[in-house]
Formats: structure tokens, sequence, C-alpha cells
């Protein structure tokens, strides 16, 4: 077996060292009756590189390509070219094979690196202070409301109606088990945010807003006047951002008074990987830091006072603090925190601005076209890369049809919203870089004949 | 055997008046790098993008007006930015990597091969169910496998590492315990768990205590049956525990803990001591996370990502989260539209989407490489790795649980022994200047100064040999008082770190420093 380097001779002088008559003596402390007495009955044995790259293979060409035909699809996970680069550094064995770096001495790639994605996603998403990475967008979610909880003792939350409901979903479940109380609602099928309604839900027991910029449906709120309504009232304002390549174009939920902002970082160097392993994003005020989750990388001195980081504000996590830690996580996603930081390393400020510029301009021409399908309008004012359609039928049966034209056409907020009314005929288009002119063209064509 | 054959020895303290100083700070294949934020990169970029259409903007006058502050490489400059950073990392590919219970074992290329091919790695998660149905089938196949090997009824998928995976458990024996109108408060956790077992307790609304263990390192039967009562909701238990030890008693544990009307969570963080030798399910477990990054080779990244599935007893399967694959011809999806019929039980989703998927590709890769043979070779070469750890260092290591017999894929050694003022931390750093990863320090809490080395079944003989040389000739002098220790590591890319000006005034993110306040 190619893995397994000890031979028969290896592994007889090993038990003789060890004064064991058999591999089975050492497993005497489990009991007769639990030792399984030969391999697992009816399961296959072991397989050639070559059998099981073949075996994968064919399970992966029963998938639908995103690359391989138009494609448009977003709603918290996004198509974007990434450079050969990225994917080479992170499979730097001494990156992809390292282990969370308790031993700083040798351990300094992946402390630097750490120190360089939080001062990057802490710029980028307008706060002071970010940490090394979370799971993934939506347990960022979850970790900021109860991190708020922790910061101003109350225990009610106000969650946008215009947050992706998978995040929404995740938060319900964990407050099942918290005394965290939740209030949310549907999103419509209008222009407007519910901005204007979240400023009046905001009272002196509220722990925090929730708002995700863009929202689930692409747009764009200021959310200036939903901090000031929150602080007025002694209370946060959490926002989301699953999209930060939007970040590049307009302005930061921190530079508008956010507190804690949290995101998923996968358009930023990691791929679709259909759902994971992504990269949770999580920042916030320098005086919170202690309360907040997760791994952060810190600057320090070695003995010859050279610099060197370490990770540091332990006190705050599970393996010093146990039950009382700020959070239970333990390995957070920091392969994928590499991708991320390689990828926007690489863009830099005017890469990453034309970046979304491109993106940008992509939907916009995009919007107008198939806004000028007959029955479909599109209902946003304001997007970035990201846009809701609302066509004349159901969109979830629209997407299967365009599906048998051989386009990826969006998501159907029925598939995100089942049962909800008018959301049924809503179609979330989302527009990168990597859609060609062509593309639009297909899409174009597609959905015309199937909402005809 | 010598450690080096050219009779050099890299231990000797470090002649640092006699070490010259480059001009560079470089010292040949060691070289220094500076922060992306001190190079001059404020214009730059590596990547060219096509000619931007002229459109009118709707971004609802949001229009970002001030710089974010990001630097760009060239691609040349960023290569070799995170190369050089890479060599300033000790990793798996170099050398053992002895981490107890974190079982860092060799990555085969094979499976970030196969994740990366297009079918798998540019999928969307919200593409129509017609069109991932390979996709799927890897979720689905993983899942058989994954209950195949521990004999248990269910499993669910999306929880993204180990700590969620437990936090998963729990919150199926807290469904499972509502459901039946039973408020319980209280998880009962031994002293050496992980730390992740309390905070995780804690996360889903239970109260901690402790059980305590026996003098052979074991869970304290009657210790525990006399604590358990109608408060107790569940026992959090390590098998094998973070000592290294089998819980012979874990059927009877099992049978106190149900007959008190609570449930059995096993954290399966040292399962690799045990697959396809022994079938969790078989002693009685309600559930239990894998970290498909130990057990199953998935790549511990610098720290992540994980992937953490739960599999679970009859009793708390109907509890699990959404989404979960099913299979009636083709297969699908069960998540929020459909579950309602289906998972009347599932109380809601715990990720965005599906979870660990790109995870699941590499650790089915890896299980279909070994099989139900290979993998039981797995149990049988880690755990005789490790007794052959225990047994060549015993005499000059303290073992605290060494009389009471074998090991299993772990060996816990202790302090003892060893000079006042020399302690692990000076052995562990010592052992850096041997060019070996540490074993994991002072953990589990219950052995004093505990030293626990996990080799996995993919070292060679040779490998463990030069280990074991390199640990008898350090703990010698750590018994002979040698204050040299101290000083290491002497030959790694820094020396000791600051650790408390870290914490004292932490510096998070890179901020120019002013000239003002750059003497500071």
């Amino acid at each position: 077996m190619r893995y397994l380097p000890l031979s028969d001779a290896d592994r007889s002088e090993m038990l003789r060292v060890i004064g064991a008559g058999s591999i089975d003596e050492l497993f005497r402390d489990v009991p007769d009756e639990a030792r399984l007495k030969g391999p697992i009955h009816g399961l296959p044995m072991h397989a050639s590189e070559m059998a099981v790259e073949r075996h994968m293979t064919a399970l992966s060409r029963k998938n639908l390509v995103a690359g391989d035909v138009p494609f448009f699809l977003g709603c918290g996970a996004y198509r974007h070219h990434i450079p050969a680069s990225v994917d080479h550094i992170i499979q730097r064995g001494e990156f992809l094979t390292s282990y969370t770096p308790y031993q700083p001495e040798i351990a300094q790639g992946t402390l630097q690196m750490m120190f360089e994605f939080q001062t990057q996603v802490a710029r980028l998403l307008g706060c002071e202070v970010a940490n090394a990475s979370m799971y993934d967008g939506s347990t960022a979610m979850w970790e900021a409301i109860v991190m708020g909880h922790r910061i101003t003792r109350r225990n009610k939350t106000i969650i946008s109606s215009g947050v992706h409901p998978h995040y929404v979903s995740v938060a319900k479940t964990m407050a099942k088990f918290t005394e965290d109380q939740l209030a949310t609602s549907l999103p419509r099928l209008v222009a407007e945010t519910d901005a204007e309604r979240l400023i009046a839900a905001i009272d002196g027991e509220t722990n925090a807003v929730v708002v995700q910029y863009p929202d689930i449906l692409g747009r764009i709120t200021d959310l200036t006047p939903i901090a000031e309504a929150a602080h007025a009232a002694g209370a946060l304002l959490i926002a989301v951002v699953t999209e930060p390549v939007a970040l590049g174009l307009i302005k930061s939920p921190g530079e508008m008074g956010a507190d804690i902002v949290v995101g998923e970082g996968q358009s930023i160097g990691v791929g679709l990987q259909f759902g994971g392993p992504y990269v949770g994003l999580f920042a916030c005020r320098e005086k919170h830091v202690r309360q907040m989750p997760g791994r952060l990388a810190g600057e320090t001195v070695d003995a010859e006072g050279k610099r060197g980081f370490v990770l540091t504000l332990s006190t705050r996590e599970q393996h010093i603090r146990r039950e009382k830690a700020t959070s239970n996580i333990c390995t957070s996603s920091v392969l994928c925190a590499l991708a991320f930081t390689a990828h926007l390393t690489l863009l830099g400020e005017k890469g990453l601005r034309r970046l979304a510029s491109l993106n940008h301009a992509r939907a916009c021409e995009v919007a107008e076209r198939l806004g000028a399908i007959p029955g479909v309008s599109v209902v946003n004012d304001s997007f970035f890369n990201e846009f809701t359609l609302k066509l004349p039928t159901e969109a979830r049966p629209a997407v299967h049809a365009m599906v048998e034209k051989g386009v990826l056409g969006g998501v159907s907020l029925g598939r995100l919203y089942p049962a909800a009314g008018e959301l049924e005929n809503g179609l979330v288009v989302a527009v990168t870089e990597t859609v060609t002119d062509e593309d639009i063209d297909a899409l174009e064509a597609a959905l015309k004949e199937v909402v005809q | 055997m010598t450690v080096n054959p050219s009779g050099w020895r890299p231990s000797a303290p470090a002649n640092e008046q006699g070490e010259k100083r480059t001009v560079t700070g470089n010292r040949a294949l060691m070289l220094e790098e500076p922060l992306i934020f001190e190079m001059d990169g404020a214009d730059t970029t590596g990547v060219d993008f096509a000619e931007l259409p002229q459109v009118k903007t709707r971004l609802g006058g949001l229009e970002r007006l001030r710089p974010i502050g990001l630097p760009g490489l060239s691609e040349p400059e960023a290569v070799r930015h995170y190369t050089r950073l890479s060599r300033q990392n000790y990793a798996i590919d170099l050398g053992l990597f002895p981490l107890g219970s974190c079982t860092m074992k060799h990555n085969p290329r094979l499976n970030e091969k196969v994740a990366r091919l297009p079918g798998f790695a540019d999928v969307h998660p919200l593409q129509p169910q017609e069109t991932v149905q390979g996709a799927l089938q890897v979720v689905s196949e993983l899942a058989s496998w994954l209950l195949d090997l521990t004999g248990m009824h269910s499993v669910a998928m999306s929880p993204k590492a180990g700590a969620h995976g437990e936090l998963c458990g729990l919150m199926c024996i807290r469904a499972a315990l509502e459901a039946r109108g039973d408020k319980r408060e209280v998880v009962l956790v031994p002293e050496s768990a992980h730390g992740t077992n309390p905070a995780t307790a804690a996360f889903a609304g239970y109260r901690v205590e402790n059980i305590p263990a026996n003098t052979a390192g074991r869970v304290d039967l009657a210790a525990l049956k006399s604590r358990l009562g109608p408060d107790v909701a569940a026992v959090m238990i390590t098998n094998p525990n973070t000592c290294g030890l089998f819980e012979p008693e874990m059927k009877a544990i099992s049978d106190a803990v149900h007959a008190a009307g609570a449930f059995v969570y096993c954290d399966g963080a040292n399962f690799n001591a045990i697959v396809g030798k022994v079938r969790p399910g078989d002693l009685g477990i309600d559930a239990m996370h894998i970290n498909l990054h130990k057990t199953f080779s998935t790549p511990h990244g610098g720290g992540g990502p994980g992937s953490g599935p739960v599999v679970l007893s009859q009793a708390l399967a109907p509890y699990g989260p959404l989404p979960f694959v099913a299979r009636d011809g083709s297969y699908k999806l069960v998540e929020e539209e459909n579950s309602g019929d289906e998972h009347p039980n599932a109380f809601g989703r715990m990720v965005a989407f599906h979870g660990q998927t790109g995870m699941f590709t590499r650790a089915l890769a890896y299980i279909l490489s070994h099989g139900a043979d290979g993998l039981q070779q797995v149990a049988e070469d880690s755990v005789l790795n490790a007794n052959y750890i225990l047994r060549s260092l015993e005499k000059v290591l303290d073992a605290p649980f060494g009389k009471s017999g074998p090991c299993m894929h772990e060996a816990i050694f202790s302090d003892k022994g060893f000079a006042d003022g020399i302690s692990t931390i000076d052995l562990a750093k010592a052992l850096i200047d041997e060019g070996f990863h540490p074993m994991t320090m002072y953990f589990p809490l219950v052995v004093h100064g505990a030293m626990l080395i996990e080799p996995t079944e993919t070292e060679s003989k040779a490998s463990l040999d030069q280990f074991i040389v390199a640990i008898r000739s350090i703990a010698e002098r750590a018994k002979a008082g040698d204050q040299a220790l101290k000083a290491a590591p002497v030959h790694a890319p820094r020396r000791r770190l600051d650790e408390t000006l870290a914490a004292r005034k932490p510096v998070l993110v890179y901020r120019k420093p002013e000239p003002a306040q750059a003497a500071e």
C-alpha cells in the first residue's frame, strides 16, 4: 500500500522491540467482542492510484462544469477568474501540510501570512482589526451576533430581510440553543431595502441590527443611518458581505459605521467547490478585540530582537479558557485565507478596483438587456454585480428549462425561499468578469424563450 | 546510530559571537521577507484585465471615495514573497510532525489532483440538482463509508470542522431530549478532554462538569455512575482518550449513561487508532464527529479548512441538520424546500450550502485508495509506531501510563526527572533544532508537563529511529540540567518569540510607522 512505509520486516522488528507477540496484543484494551476480526465485510479493498483517479474522474464528469456553459449564479458564491499562481502558492507543501502555528519559531510563514491577511481584511471591510479567518460567512455571522450579545449584554437581534436565507437559517438554528432572540422577515421584490423598517424596529433592548451589503437581491443600501440609529440606542451594527469584490468600488461597511463586519471570502482566491471549503472574514473595532472569536496573529520580537509573529490573545480561546472561551472554534480556514490573501496581493488596490469596475459594467449591460425582455423587469435600482429579475412565471422551472438549453441562468428565489409567494418569480442573476459576450447572448435567448 | 553521520552536532550551543552577520540579514537559503505593506506596491498589480466598457454606474450613490490601502505585487514578486514565507514553515512534507491528537499524516497528492478536477472544483453550490449528480454521489459514497466504518445509523455531513461537529452532536442530543420534554442542563466532560469539548457544551447552552480520571488514565466509571442523574444531558468522551489510551469500559460507560436517560458523545479526534478495527457503534456511542483532516488525510493547511461529519445513532438520527443527501433513483439534496415531508425533526442549518464538499472529494479518494484492508492497516501501523516510540523512550522519559500496557496511536510522557528549571518547552524547542516539529506540549492537563507524541502510520522506521535518537539525547540533557536548552531553538528562522509582549500590546494589523511614533 503506497502510503504506508513500514515493511513486514520493520513490523516484526518493531514488535520485538516493544515486546509484543503480535499487533493484536497492542489492541488488548479493546474488548474482544468490539474488535473486528478482519477488514469490514463487504467493502472494497485497496485500489491503485490509477483506479481511484478513474472513479473520481467519472464522478466529476456527472457534474455540469460552471466554466463549460454560460454561467450566472451567485447568491453567496461567485465565479471569478483565479490567477494560476494562487493555486501554486497554496499547494506549496510548507503551507498545505503544516498545522496551526503553535510553534512560532518554525511557522513564521503561516503567521506572517495571517498577519497580512488580517491587515488586508481589516482595510477592505473598513475596520480596525480582523481575525485570521472563520469557517465561512454564515458561521461568522452567528459568531458576530453572540459577540454582540457579550458586548451589549442584550439578546434581541434584528436581522434584515436582505440577509442570505442560509445565513439566517444558521442563526435561527443556533438561537434555539442560546438565549438570543432573532427578529427575521422575508424580502420583498422591490427596489427599496428594509432600512427604514430596521431603523424603526431598533429599541433599548436591541443587541444588534444585521444587514447584508450588497443584499441577497443585489441591492446596495447606505448603512450610515442604520448605524446612527443603532448607536443612538446602544446597539451595534453588524454588516455581512458575501461578495467582497464589491468593496473595490463601493464604500466599506466600516466606513459607514458598522461595528462588526463579517463576510464570505470565497469570491477572492477560493473557487466554487460546490460550497466549501470557503473562508469566513471577521473584523471589528479594536476596543472589542477581546470579545472576538477565532485565531489572531500578532507582532512581537524574538530573543534576538528580530520581528516575528505569534498566535496571540489566546486567553479568549477554547484551548486555554475551555467553557469560558469566546467561541468553540479551533480549526478555521487558514489555507483558504492564504488563497484569499495571495489573490488580493496579486490584484492590489489597482487590480481590485479594475476587477470590480469590470464586474459592475458587465452586470449593468446584462441588466439592461434582460430587463428589455417582454414581461421581465429588473427589481433593483442599485446593484454591484448581481441583480434580481421579476419573471412573469415562476423562476424555478425557468432555471431548469434554461439548463435544458445549456445555460446556468441564475438562482431562483423559490429555491432559497420555498413557498414564499411573489418571491417564487424572482431570479437572481450574477455577472462577473468571466462572462463573455456569447454567454450574454445565450442567456438572453434562453430566458426569452422560457418566459414566453 | 548517530543523528547525523557527518558527526556535526547541530544541538551544540550556537556561537553567536563567531556567527558573521550578513548585510541583508539573509542566511543562504533562509531569506528574510518584508510584509507586503512594506514593499512599494501602491500602484502595482499582478493581474491584467480587458478594457473597461463605459457604463453609467448603478451603485446607489455609494461609490468608494477613499483609498483602501491594499498593496499589489506583480506575479514574480508575489510568487517569490509566498515562496520565501513558505520556507519559514515546518510541514509534514519536510519531516516528522508528531503533534499528539492532531494526526499529522502524509497528504496524498492524488487527493489534491482529483479535488481540482473541473467537475468538482468549478461547480456552484446552488446549481440545479440535475447538474450536480456526481458531486452528490461523492457526498453519498463518503457518507456510506463513514457509516460502515463506524457502525452508526446516519451521518450529518455539513459541519465544518471537529468543534463544529461537536456542536452538531450536542445540538442533536439537546433536540432529542427536548422532543421528549426532558430539559437537562449538565454535560460531563473528562478533565483530559480537548478544550473544544467544554467550549462546545457551553456554546450549546449547557453547564460543564468534570469527570474524574482513575490512576490508569481512564474514566473513573464508579465516579461517573455516581454523578449521573436526571440533570445530565450527555457525557463527552474521547476514545481513544487524549492520554493515548483506549477506554476498555466504554460499553459499560455507554450503558450507564443510557440507563440514566443521557446520551454519549464521542470526540472522534483519535479515530485513526481504531479505523477499520473497532466500530464506535458497537460501543454504544450516540454521536461522534470524524475529523476528515485527521483520520482521512485532508490537509491541515496551517489551521484549516477542516471537515467534521457527525455519525449518529438511531435515537439521534431524526434530529440531524439540513441539508442531507438522499437517493431515490437519482441523488438529491434535501434542504429547506423539501425538508418538511422527509425530515420533519431536522433542527435546521448549521452552514450555508452543504459543508466542506471539497474536502469530501479528497477524503473519498483517500478511503478508496486504502480500502477496508488498507484502513485497518492504517490503524495497526499507527498503533505500532506509537508503541515503538513509547517503549524506545520510556527509559529516558517518564511514561506515566507505560506500565498499564500498550498505548494506542499516541504515547504520553511527563517532565518528571528533568533538572530544576528545565521544562517540557525546552525539550520541545531543542527538538526544533534537531529538525523535528515538537510534540503536543502541556496537553492533556492531567499529566504534568505533558508531551503527547503521535507519529502516525505514514512514518518509516528510519524516521522514527532518528526521532528517538534525538529525543534521547535531549532528554539526557534535560535531566542533567543543560542550560543551553533554554536558548533553543538557535537554528530556526526565529529564536523564541515574546508571546507576553504580543498579548500585552497587541499589534494585529500593520500600521505604517509615523516618524514621530517610530521611536516609541
